[in-house]
């Protein structure tokens, strides 16, 4: 099966066409700030190079464009924020974190009703219908068609928030919600952010996507189009519409997807320089390694699947400090090419340094022939140290690891460090990013607690869920396999409680045309 | 009697953390609604232990229950406070404050909590210094001061007095069952204090010391200075090692979290820290370096800030550091209630201070 891929990134949009698993043209164009004419300019420029687009059989895109809306603060919808829970949790009431400029944007009006259950499954309260159908009235009334809804512990019991999402479907046409469940694990506050952050941004998302299915259609294709989500699978662009939150860091997770699909690598450390800055990343069976940990988003506490990455500013484009012996963190970033030295700039640059030292042919090389070699060495070893102290932090165990060195600026990485086997570089390690997109599969996963079951037992009941999920979510149930379990014991509770974190992936199920071209891309990859 | 800006408890949750040895769980809900209770005009006041009349009664406060639980819970300042109305009902008296069982993580916030609905003073003190796992780890266990009543309360009305037990461990027994039922969290008032027994058996002034040691830490970050550095300054401490986590273990018996945590410094030396909930003991080649009673923190190396040991992973850089321990857990009814065997250690306590 033919399938383009494109990363949608701050300065450049990257597009590829895979065909049967391999990479037949990779092209940029620049970013618009409507996000799609950058994609429409990437799609012409990729049809020149390939023809006739008609026999594509998936698109997939990944953007930064949600999350910006949340830093940036604009086009975000107001939310009505349900919780339910009441009489607890009500002390601390939905947006009480939240920064009060993205709060007055977003904070739409709350209701507290009373219902939900406990860590066990054991009710905590009746779920009150009439307080959440007078909710739902005072919703329409005000005009809002948006809302999240919250219940205590509904990552384990998710009855009380599907049911109060079915009342205000009947009562409030056309409204659009969110549950909690759906978005993150344990932890009431930051999970309740996610779905806030997530309702907020849906208007948006529909218009983006609309944006990309026109573009599609523009450029006469007909493909399903797909969007790549910040675990490294993707989401049809139905249900990508309903949770934007899930994009949010889909460009170093295509990255790091890329890398491991360019070099048939399953376990190593990806490294990824760019102009500004240097991402590290864990590939654990294929996909990115996920923080389980809070992560702010524009100043909200959230917790939901992220990438476990530490961005540092070291780059292609990085400033160096001749006296200091120090590269970056400030950066000449997108003027790389007026303001370096061996492009005829002022500015002495992590570019400049490696074209002294004979890694780099670019620009005009007698331009920094005056650096002395002791320079050149002690920058390039300061470089280096970053890179070797920065793959450590990543590890989770000790000893030697491959890394895996993409993007632009991979020529500061050099080819013996010290905690590293073997240093793997891979053609189109430029556009690892788009090529992770095009590559993406479907992915279903389970945070659970288990009690008084046997550790394996409860592992596989978590593992069952899983792969319902991930069939719902439009895979084909032949191809699912497990990439991650884990399990955690947790502590003051009786019956031996088990937290059980399990994920499976599998690929997008194929249309019945192109049923045997996916078995194929699959075996390529396997 | 000193009024606690909003900047102090800040300053608070940040030092209650540290002060939490890796337990303790965190005081974010707290200061979330302390941030709430300021902004509705409401405020604390924080009262020389000292300052007490003998027969003033103090109340003591916590959370008692699963942190897990408290994630979805969450807390609620009107539940503490209801635990100490709870209470001056039973007794049929007012309290003349309201203090801390454990100033070590979240439970460093109940009292004001309670304070800020009540009207009274929170009284500058603790019974633990620290954090510790278990309801009979205090100062007042040292003395044995009776144990009972305690009062527990939960959100739906259900409220519970438990009027006398035969000892302290009948009282984590019979306190722990009411707390299961109500979904293993709870908020609860322990047996109240005279301000005499405060005075003789309290830890003074350490609701002021975790504010210090938080404005140390948020000071010499907001200065570009080591954090770590201005902290042993501050507080006497003594630096153990520093290095790299290069391997945890994990596992839960008896509803308590225990395992290991392995350091490795640059000169490949290497130490491992045990916990159980806390941080319990540093050995390097199975000899102990520092033990409880003594307060073991581990810091991020760079940023001073406390980890636990349910976020400790490979790779962290941490400092160790250790805290001088209130007098009243060196003797040697306070070693058997908190020392190195009470942890399951067949080793004597021997400070880190000692020379």
């Amino acid at each position: 099966m033919k399938r383009i891929g494109i990363d949608v990134g701050g300065t450049n949009t990257d597009a590829v066409l895979v065909n049967d698993g391999r990479v037949e043209a990779a092209v940029k164009a620049p970013t618009s700030a409507d996000v799609t004419g950058g994609i429409v300019a990437a799609m012409r420029k990729l049809r020149t190079q390939t023809g006739d687009a008609a026999d594509v059989g998936a698109i997939l895109i990944g953007t930064t464009h949600f999350i910006n809306a949340v830093i940036q603060r604009k086009h975000l919808n107001k939310v009505a924020a349900i919780r339910i829970g009441a009489p607890a949790t009500m002390a601390l009431p939905p947006f009480c974190d939240w920064p009060q400029d993205l709060a007055d944007l977003a904070d739409g009006g709350v209701w507290a009703v009373e219902g939900a259950h406990d860590y066990d499954g054991r009710r905590f309260m009746p779920l009150n219908v009439a307080q959440v159908r007078a909710a739902a009235r005072e919703i329409r009334q005000r005009g809002l068609r948006h809302a999240a809804v919250t219940a205590m512990f509904s990552p384990l019991t998710s009855a009380d928030e599907e049911a109060v999402a079915g009342i205000l479907r009947e009562e409030v046409p056309d409204i659009a919600v969110t549950c909690s469940h759906l978005l993150g694990g344990i932890g009431l506050l930051e999970r309740e952010n996610a779905a806030l952050l997530n309702t907020a941004l849906i208007a948006l998302a529909r218009e983006t996507i609309k944006g990309f299915e026109d573009a599609m259609r523009d450029g006469g294709v007909e493909a399903p189009l797909y969007i790549t989500q910040n675990d490294g699978t993707v989401a049809a662009a139905a249900r990508a519409t309903k949770l934007p939150v899930y994009s949010f860091a889909s460009g170093p997770t295509n990255s790091m997807r890329g890398a491991a699909y360019l070099s048939s690598l399953k376990h190593a450390i990806v490294v990824d320089v760019g102009g500004t800055t240097t991402d590290f990343g864990h590939l654990q069976n294929g996909f990115p390694r996920q923080a389980n940990a809070v992560v702010h988003v524009g100043g909200v506490r959230t917790l939901f699947r992220m990438p476990d990455l530490i961005s540092i500013g070291l780059g292609g484009g990085s400033l160096v400090d001749a006296a200091q012996i120090a590269i970056g963190p400030h950066s000449v970033g997108f003027r790389l090419t007026e303001k370096a030295l061996v492009f005829g700039g002022t500015q002495l640059t992590g570019t400049d340094i490696a074209v002294a030292a004979g890694l780099l042919d670019l620009g005009d090389r007698s331009r920094v022939a005056h650096l002395s070699p002791a320079l050149v060495k002690s920058v390039l070893k300061r470089a280096q140290t970053m890179v070797e102290e920065h793959v450590d932090r990543i590890k989770t165990k000790a000893g030697d690891v491959t890394l895996l060195a993409v993007g632009g600026g991979a020529f500061l990485v050099p080819d013996r460090l010290a905690g590293v086997k073997r240093v793997v570089r891979v053609e189109h390690g430029d556009c690892a990013n788009a090529v992770g997109a095009a590559i993406a599969q479907v992915s279903g996963e389970v945070d659970q607690v288990f009690q008084d079951l046997p550790r394996a037992e409860a592992i596989a009941r978590a593992r069952a869920f899983a792969d319902q999920r991930a069939i719902e979510a439009g895979a084909d149930a032949t191809t699912l396999t497990l990439i991650e379990a884990e399990d955690i014991p947790i502590a003051y509770l009786p019956g031996n409680a088990l937290r059980v974190r399990v994920k499976v992936v599998g690929d997008i199920e194929a249309r019945a045309r192109s049923t045997r071209d996916a078995r194929d891309v699959r075996h390529q990859y396997a | 009697m000193t009024e606690l800006s909003a900047d102090d408890i800040e300053a608070l949750a940040v030092g209650a953390w540290i002060l939490g040895t890796g337990g303790g769980g965190s005081p974010y809900h707290g200061l979330l609604n302390m941030r709430r209770l300021y902004r509705e005009g409401l405020r604390v006041t924080l009262m020389d232990p000292i300052t007490l009349a003998d027969d003033d009664e103090v109340a003591v406060v916590s959370y008692m229950g699963a942190p897990l639980v408290t994630q979805e819970r969450l807390v609620d300042s009107r539940l503490t406070a209801r635990s100490v109305e709870l209470m001056e009902g039973y007794l049929g008296r007012k309290f003349r404050g309201v203090m801390a069982i454990e100033i070590g993580g979240g439970n460093s916030i109940q009292p004001l909590m309670a304070a800020a609905h009540l009207g009274i003073p929170v009284i500058d003190a603790d019974a633990m210094g620290r954090a510790y796992p278990e309801a009979q780890m205090t100062t007042f266990a040292v003395d044995d001061l009776s144990p009972a009543p305690l009062t527990s309360v939960d959100p739906r009305g259900n409220e519970v007095i438990v009027s006398r037990v035969a000892s302290w461990s009948w009282m984590e027994r019979t306190s722990r069952r009411v707390c299961t039922g109500f979904g293993s969290i709870a908020a609860t008032c322990k047996a109240p204090r005279t301000g005499a027994e405060v005075k003789r058996w309290g830890i003074p002034h350490t609701t002021t010391k975790a504010i210090r040691l938080g404005k140390t830490v948020m000071d010499a970050n907001r200065r570009h200075q080591d954090p770590i550095d201005a902290i042993l300054e501050a507080e006497q401490g003594k630096r153990l090692f520093a290095g790299k986590v290069v391997e945890v273990e994990r596992r839960t018996t008896e509803g308590f979290l225990r395992g290991k945590a392995a350091l490795e410094g640059e000169r490949h030396d290497r130490i491992v820290i045990d916990f159980q909930n806390e941080w319990t003991v540093v050995w390097r080649d199975d000899a102990p370096l520092a033990s409880t009673p003594e307060l073991i923190c581990v810091l991020d190396s760079d940023t001073g800030e406390a980890i636990g040991t349910e976020m400790v992973r490979y790779g962290q850089r941490v400092t160790v550091i250790v805290l001088p321990s209130p007098e009243i857990f060196l003797t040697p009814r306070g070693l058997q209630l908190v020392g190195p065997r009470a942890f399951g250690h067949d080793i004597d306590f021997r400070s880190v201070f000692a020379s």
